[in-house]
């Protein structure tokens, strides 16, 4: 099997019509490929998101990472773009989705392309995939662990980060959600609520809980990795985007 | 997780980053998952000058127990300057 592929930083439309930086990794196949669109966790576009990133391409798909603190910090380094963008309050919902959607416009667009495209967030990215799998016609959506699609963030906080759940009736495509039983945001108990709107919205889902696992175990430089939880969510990833963005 | 809590302050003074020393006019502090630090969270301090740019930044992650003792060796540091001093 012919399985050369290759990574690049390029630039996109995103939000507003903005030219934004993003990551490219894609199969030198003719393909067809179906597209995902990578959502960086909060530390930022990093050499851990870019590797995942990578590895979308190495399993057949044509795999786009929007940096997005591509305007607050043009060029700087992934933790220090990260510092500046929470610094003046993070990444606004409205442009998450446009950048998000600019995106998957360009995956769609790209000669290899089956036409298809999904997406998927890690962390802060979880609940931004889903935002933007609610908001825009996405394929398929992974949502990793992330935080305040359902429950109301702490008292204070200064990002305009509020829950989501609401939206549920607007998701445009299935949703695989992977999550960890000891993660309190979100708590199993905000997982649970949010797949009992899926199911009352008549939303196609499928949630898997790992018991052992917290916040954040599919990253492997972190102490929080949980291999046996990263494992098995890759092979769920690789089933479910099988099923909806492949070939 | 991510806690997205972040207090900013103004601050005056100067901090050594990458590219050497540079006047500092604000400090974020907040708990979140360090870049760096082998732990899960880390209490976490940027010194910024925002007008020079992310890269004018100096960063440090410090553990829950770090960042307690540092608070009160700050004070205690401060408590022991003769009157007048600063």
């Amino acid at each position: 099997m012919y399985d050369a592929m290759m990574a690049e930083t390029i630039s996109i439309i995103g939000h507003g019509g903005d030219q934004i930086e993003a990551y490219l990794a894609r199969p030198l196949g003719p393909g067809p490929f179906g597209g995902v669109v990578v959502i960086h966790h909060m530390p930022g576009y990093d050499a851990g998101t870019k590797e995942i990133t990578r590895t979308f391409a190495v399993h057949g798909y044509l795999a786009l990472c929007p940096n997005l603190y591509s305007r607050e910090a043009p060029g700087a380094s992934p933790d220090d773009a990260a510092a500046t963008a929470r610094a003046q309050g993070g990444v606004p919902d409205e442009r998450l989705v446009g950048d998000v959607g600019g995106a998957a416009a360009h995956l769609r667009a790209m000669p290899a392309s089956n036409g298809k495209a999904g997406v998927i967030g890690y962390c802060s990215g979880g609940r931004q995939a889903f935002l933007a799998a609610c908001s825009l016609p996405l394929d398929a959506a992974v949502d990793c662990y992330g935080a305040f699609v359902v429950g109301t963030p702490p008292e204070g906080m200064p990002l305009k980060v509020g829950p989501i759940v609401h939206l549920c009736k607007d998701l445009s495509g299935p949703l695989l959600g992977l999550f960890g039983a000891d993660d309190q945001h979100p708590s199993p108990d905000q997982v649970a609520e949010l797949d009992k709107a899926l199911t009352e919205a008549g939303k196609e889902h499928e949630f898997h809980i790992y018991p052992g696992a917290g916040h954040a175990f599919f990253s492997v430089n972190r102490p929080a990795y949980r291999p046996e939880a990263a494992t098995d969510g890759w092979q769920k990833i690789w089933d479910f985007y099988g099923r909806h963005l492949a070939g | 997780m991510c806690t997205y809590l972040t207090e900013k302050l103004g601050v005056e003074g100067s901090g050594k980053g990458a590219a050497g020393w540079f006047a500092l006019s604000q400090a974020t502090v907040y708990v979140d998952h360090p870049q760096h630090a082998p732990a899960d969270h880390t209490l976490n301090i940027d010194f910024l000058d925002p007008q020079q740019g992310p890269a004018a930044r100096v960063a440090v992650e410090l553990t829950a127990q770090s960042a307690r003792a540092l608070a009160a060796a700050i004070e205690s540091a401060l408590a022991a300057v003769p009157p007048g001093l600063i």
